[in-house]
């Protein structure tokens, strides 16, 4: 469970968003909305523990995740807005070891199968140079289908994605949710999930 | 996955992007040989003249070359987005770091160590003083990938990083230098090199313990 207190952020004198107070329990997607620039990524990055809020709290099961950083880390799935991919990487080998580094012991098995769901599983060895956009956003995201932990953080994580991908996503969205996992994500789409699994928080700029 | 394991992907990650990427080291390379070569031609063929620079240039060319590198140590992995991965794995950031100064070391510091004594012959060194050479480098090179770390990752995503990294970096070179070079001229002159390359290790000694955990601290402060 996640579970946010009193969060403040400020970029330079300007205050983003002030006194946020929500919780993520399992099985809920939150859809944080709000206007280019009202600090949506900011909150994300707050909630990875990848940036520092000015007051507040963040809590994961309890425990404030400044103090237990290495078990967040491995309850934690965080994808930003550069897809992670490294261009003179082989498609396989960029998604061999993106999950090796966040922890996860796999099989070629899984990786091929991930790969076939995302669409690349024809291209597993081509570098990911040669890749368009919407298929290096595939290749990071074919992650999604072989990571087992509960909390995700997924900023964007719809762009440059045809329609059919969307699709896909939503689907491992909600099978994730399904499974007790909690997803926070930004997009400018309404998911088309499942109402009962969605929640909506609107930052105001 | 253990921790080792991670490690050791990671470290797989950097030495196959270095290897696909070789032009890079190539460059550096290059420069190292030029830089070196330019002396003699310069200052005339003049072997005692020579002799007495030897050291100190082969040493100069050695530090500039580490430092043409340092941009590549986490610049890709910040504007691709992997450093927050890196920072999110579940290891400490600090060991992180530390393998990706190896890694950089191996292909930036190592080729100098061994380039190094043949190009020392043009300066008329004796067999024993590229010796000394090679092994001062070998003490030295690490030093300058793990302080100029703390530099890359200070300057990470700031705007001319590449003038700022060799304003803060180079200065703290200068112990290393020292002590380097010195080996070097102190066997060139029949003495002992023992004591500077002693003080060389002490330092490398304590830029392994402590570089790393500087450096990762600015990682954090560059991604906030």
């Amino acid at each position: 469970m996640l579970e946010v207190s009193g969060l403040e952020c400020l970029r330079g004198r300007r205050r983003l968003f002030g006194d946020l107070t929500f919780t993520v329990r399992p099985g809920e997607l939150l859809h944080v909305q709000g206007a280019n620039g009202s600090g949506k990524t900011s909150l994300l990055r707050i909630l990875a523990g990848l940036s520092r809020q000015e007051s507040g709290e963040v809590c994961w099961d309890g425990a404030n995740v400044r103090e237990s950083r290495e078990d967040y880390a491995s309850s934690l799935l965080y994808l930003g807005h550069h897809p992670a991919v490294k261009d003179d990487l082989g498609v396989a080998e960029n998604l061999a070891v993106s999950s090796r580094l966040a922890g996860m012991e796999l099989s070629r098995k899984d990786m091929n199968a991930a790969l076939d769901i995302v669409g690349l599983g024809k291209r597993t060895g081509l570098p990911a140079r040669v890749l368009s956009q919407g298929q290096r956003r595939r290749l990071a995201l074919a992650r999604l289908w072989l990571d087992r932990r509960p909390l995700w953080i997924l900023d964007e994580p719809f762009t440059a994605l045809d329609m059919h991908a969307a699709a896909l996503l939503e689907a491992r969205l909600e099978q994730h949710l399904v499974e007790g996992g909690m997803v926070v994500l930004t997009t400018h789409q309404p998911p088309a999930i499942q109402k009962d699994f969605l929640r909506v928080l609107s930052l105001s700029a | 996955m253990s921790t080792t394991g991670i490690l050791r992907t990671l470290l797989w990650r950097d030495i196959q992007l270095v290897l696909r990427r070789q032009s890079d080291v190539v460059a550096t390379l290059f420069f190292f040989i030029v830089a070196v070569s330019l002396f003699p031609l310069g200052v005339g063929a003049e072997p005692a003249l020579l002799r007495s620079i030897g050291p100190g240039v082969l040493w100069v060319a050695a530090l500039l070359s580490a430092m043409l590198s340092l941009g590549r140590l986490f610049a890709a992995d910040f504007s691709d987005g992997t450093l927050e991965q890196l920072v999110l794995a579940p290891v400490p950031l600090t060991l992180v770091v530390a393998v990706k100064i190896f890694a950089h070391w191996v292909a930036s510091g190592l080729p100098l160590v061994m380039l190094a004594p043949l190009l020392g012959l043009q300066f008329n060194l004796e067999v024993q003083d590229l010796g000394v050479l090679a092994f001062s480098l070998l003490l030295g090179t690490p030093l300058l990938s793990l302080i100029g770390a703390i530099g890359a990752a200070l300057t990470l995503g700031v705007r001319g990083a590449g003038v700022l990294v060799a304003i803060l970096v180079l200065p703290l070179y200068i112990p290393v230098l020292i002590f380097g070079a010195g080996a070097v001229t102190a066997s060139a002159a029949g003495m002992s090199p023992q004591g500077a390359l002693s003080l060389l290790a002490a330092l490398l000694v304590l830029g392994v313990v402590f570089a790393p955990y500087a450096a990762a601290a600015a990682l954090r402060i560059a991604l906030e």
